[in-house]
């Protein structure tokens, strides 16, 4: 059926169409993908991406410059001990490290994304969460992961919410814009759908799980349903928008499973940094530590790969 | 907007590498006896035959056929077993035996997936994960019920029929050995089984579970042949009791020659499942629930959900993510952990598919097939979709029993209920749609004997499995399944 193209406008979706979630479906073709066993050279190149898809993230009270600079320089040499390692794919730091990482990061091709309005909460209002903002853009930030409003969300002022996103967008100017839904407060899959849907239509480059600061924070059924909105969007408009898992992906394993799914919900094309984020602390040194084992056949000592 | 260029790609990047289960760990003799009073014996006839692996189309083993004589010695053993210490023993005691059976195939689990997989052609995730757990649960389900018999049917004084002639299909060899032995054993029964031509491995690796077990010898009789052994036991005597799976033209002729005897008997036969999907269902896990229902065990299923019924307004939609989710089903080495459809169970049966696919498209049906790669060796089909079908076209009247869907629109719910209710199968049928009330209104009218809503194929040994019209006589599993193998006197 054709129709005439409305205009590339920021328009507020339909959610009454948006698709109905039936968990328990979820949940069995989620733990599907587990049952998907990767080995040998697939493990390996799952392993490589992997890496290149994280976003090194420290978002604690207590970060320093120090520490900030530290991980700048293991998003830079994740494990130098091991020749031909890519590197990671951004930096995720609160807006006052921004200037801090871009400095550590210099002319690496590495992102620094800050987390911004009123992260984790969202709880300020709209024009301190605009200036938060425009502040970590202005610092060089060339990511910018935003919470949405969970309270507005679940009280039904979707309206409100999708005009937030719309503003924190044009304030992101050309920074790519994450928005992270925090799923964990949002109680259903259904909620999780629909707050993808108004995410992408209000502007998200991308959508995330999770802050990391509540639990559950990323599940594989969660993120399901997430790839999939990704997918309708993206028969419906012609746009790709990306994924980011954040929060619980600590070990190898898992994060291969989540790649399974990826492949095998929205193909190929989204399989790469550009598209596709795990936001992770610890994920990196269990990755190292798989690989490191893949090549020698046996487990090195934690103590081998640098924490920071 | 959406266009031609607006497609997924699932063909190229990352692949999985293999992932063969090993076959280390498993054992086959290159050649079986009939397991007759508790040992394994030559046939009368001196003949064998072979059973391949129809992934590599190598043989595996040979098993003996079974002539009219095998059988009279193997009924015989299982009447002495009958009116010996089977009869005679505690109720408890024969449930301490079940109890054990079912142990065992859970120790054993993995050597009979691997050998299930290797001998039928599914693929290793599903004998694993469903196959031989389901098994074991049925051995366990039944165990329980030895004892309890008379509160099964209050009122009533339960009475076992004798000896029990088995007769089951290639689809779920082990799975189908234990819905027809545990139930006839708790009840009281001695039973002679036979297992399918194609796959007869996994029943001879239950005849020595049987033996470890230490079940008194005679209880269980397992004859391997082809239909003509099947027909013996069917009209000997002195069998008391007649449970078959299979074709419904087979089961036909069965209940042709036990007219007139006093045999008791449940047939389990073909099925041409609808699978209903409603515009208000969560549309992602409904096709999730249609390529579980069609292409699970290769579309080897009496139960399949092989007419597929989308209503209209989101019939583009259901197609397109079907295509979509084939690309992604991997079609290939049973054995591989990865693999999502296996090999065909036989080239007689991948005959079967593919003259089916040709009358599909002769016909004047679309077809559509994923693209993925299929090995050289071996049988396979890959899944396949028919659209621009009507009810009137052989592949949407005829079971194909092969992973093979064809796909219809309705508009109204009386549209849908009519077109799925015109078949002369009855066996399930699925629905899909968030309004409980709607689920209620078709489970009501559909004429079949298990139906599924917002999910398909799942199966437990509590819940009866049976068929409407066409697809069978009487209901195996549950309580169901004890009635079938007593007499409940007042």
């Amino acid at each position: 059926m054709s129709v005439v193209p409305l205009p590339q406008e920021v328009r507020m979706p339909d959610l009454s169409r948006v698709a109905l979630v039936d968990e328990v479906g979820v949940n069995e073709r989620a733990a599907r993908f587990q049952t998907r066993s990767i080995k040998n050279e697939s493990k390996v190149e799952a392993l490589h991406m992997i890496l290149s898809m994280i976003d090194l993230t420290t978002l604690e009270g207590q970060d320093t410059p120090g520490k900030v600079r530290q991980l700048c320089q293991k998003a830079i040499h994740l494990h130098d001990a091991m020749p031909g390692l890519p590197h990671v794919a951004a930096v995720c730091v609160y807006p006052t490290m921004v200037g801090e990482a871009k400095k550590a990061l210099g002319n690496h091709d590495i992102n620094v994304a800050s987390v911004a309005t009123a992260f984790p909460s969202g709880m300020a209002p709209l024009q301190i969460k605009l200036e938060e903002t425009r502040i970590a853009v202005d610092d060089g930030a060339d990511e910018i992961d935003m919470v949405i409003s969970r309270g507005a969300f679940l009280q039904g002022e979707y309206r409100y919410v999708f005009d937030e996103i719309a503003a924190v967008k044009e304030a992101c100017g050309k920074a790519h814009l994450k928005v992270i839904l925090e799923t964990g407060e949002l109680g259903t899959l259904d909620r999780v759908r629909r707050a993808s849907v108004l995410a992408m239509h209000a502007g998200a480059d991308f959508i995330k799980t999770s802050t990391g600061k509540i639990q559950p924070a990323a599940t594989l059924p969660v993120t399901l349903v997430m790839l999939q909105a990704i997918r309708d969007f993206y028969y419906e408009t012609g746009r790709m928008i990306g994924m980011k898992p954040a929060g619980g992906i600590s070990n190898a394993k898992l994060a291969i499973h989540y790649l399974v799914m990826l492949r095998e919900t929205l193909g190929n094309a989204w399989m790469t940094p550009e598209w596709y984020r795990f936001g992770a602390s610890s994920l990196a040194n269990d990755v190292l530590m798989q690989l490191q084992k893949q090549a020698s056949g046996v487990y090195q000592s934690a103590d081998y790969f640098s924490k920071d | 907007m959406s266009t031609e260029s607006t497609k997924l790609a699932f063909n190229d990047g990352w692949q999985y590498a293999p992932a063969p289960e090993s076959t280390d760990h498993i054992s086959i003799d290159e050649q079986y006896g009939l397991f007759i009073g508790g040992e394994f014996v030559a046939p009368e006839s001196g003949r064998y035959f072979e059973t391949v692996n129809p992934a590599t189309e190598q043989t595996l083993s040979s098993v003996s056929l079974a002539s009219a004589a095998d059988v009279d010695l193997a009924v015989k053993a299982a009447r002495k077993a009958y009116n010996g210490a089977w009869s005679k023993m505690a109720a408890a005691d024969r449930g301490k035996y079940l109890f054990r059976i079912a142990r065992i195939l859970q120790e054993r689990a993995r050597e009979f997936a691997t050998i299930e997989s290797l001998d039928g052609g599914k693929p290793i995730r599903e004998s694993r994960d469903i196959d031989i757990p389901l098994a074991a649960a049925h051995f366990f389900y039944y165990a329980g019920w030895a004892d309890k018999l008379e509160y099964a049917f209050p009122g009533r004084r339960p009475v076992p029929l004798g000896v029990a002639g088995q007769v089951i299909p290639w689809n779920f060899p082990l799975l189908m050995a234990a819905w027809k032995i545990a139930p006839a054993l708790a009840c009281g029964n001695t039973v002679v089984l036979k297992p399918a031509e194609t796959t007869p491995l996994t029943a001879m690796k239950l005849a020595e579970v049987i033996r470890d077990a230490e079940l008194p010898p005679g209880v269980v009789n397992i004859l391997t042949g082809a239909g003509e052994t099947g027909a013996e036991i069917v009209n000997h005597p002195d069998v008391n009791k007649v449970a078959f799976t299979g074709s419904t033209e087979v089961g036909k002729i069965i209940q042709r020659s036990l007219a007139g005897t006093d045999k008791k008997y449940t047939l389990e036969l073909g099925g041409k499942a609808a699978n209903i999907i409603f515009a208000d269902a969560a549309i992602d896990e409904a096709v999730e629930g249609i390529v579980n229902g069609i292409f699970f065990n290769q579309g080897h299923v009496c139960c399949a959900g092989s007419r597929l019924f989308v209503q209209e307004s989101v019939a583009e939609e259901v197609v397109r993510k079907l295509k979509d989710r084939m690309e992604t089903l991997i079609v290939g080495d049973p054995l591989d952990k990865n693999t999502d459809i296996g090999a065909i169970n036989s080239a007689s049966q991948l005959e079967t598919i593919q003259s089916y696919l040709k009358v599909g498209q002769d016909e004047g049906a679309e077809m559509y097939q994923g693209s993925g790669s299929l090995p050289e060796q071996g049988y396979w089909c890959r899944p396949t979709l028919f659209t621009g079908v009507s009810q009137s076209n052989r592949i949407v009247q005829e079971e194909i029993f092969g992973p093979v869907l064809a796909i219809q629109t309705f508009r109204t719910l009386e549209e849908g209920l009519t077109k799925a209710n015109n078949t002369p199968y009855g066996l399930s049928g699925g629905v899909w749609t968030d309004k409980g009330a709607k689920i209620f209104k078709m489970t009501q009218q559909i004429r079949a004997g298990v139906i599924w809503a917002n999910t398909f194929n799942k199966f437990d040994p509590t819940s009866p499995f049976g068929g409407y019209k066409e697809s069978g006589v009487g209901r195996e599993g549950g309580l169901h399944g004890l009635g079938a193998y007593l007499k409940l006197e007042t």
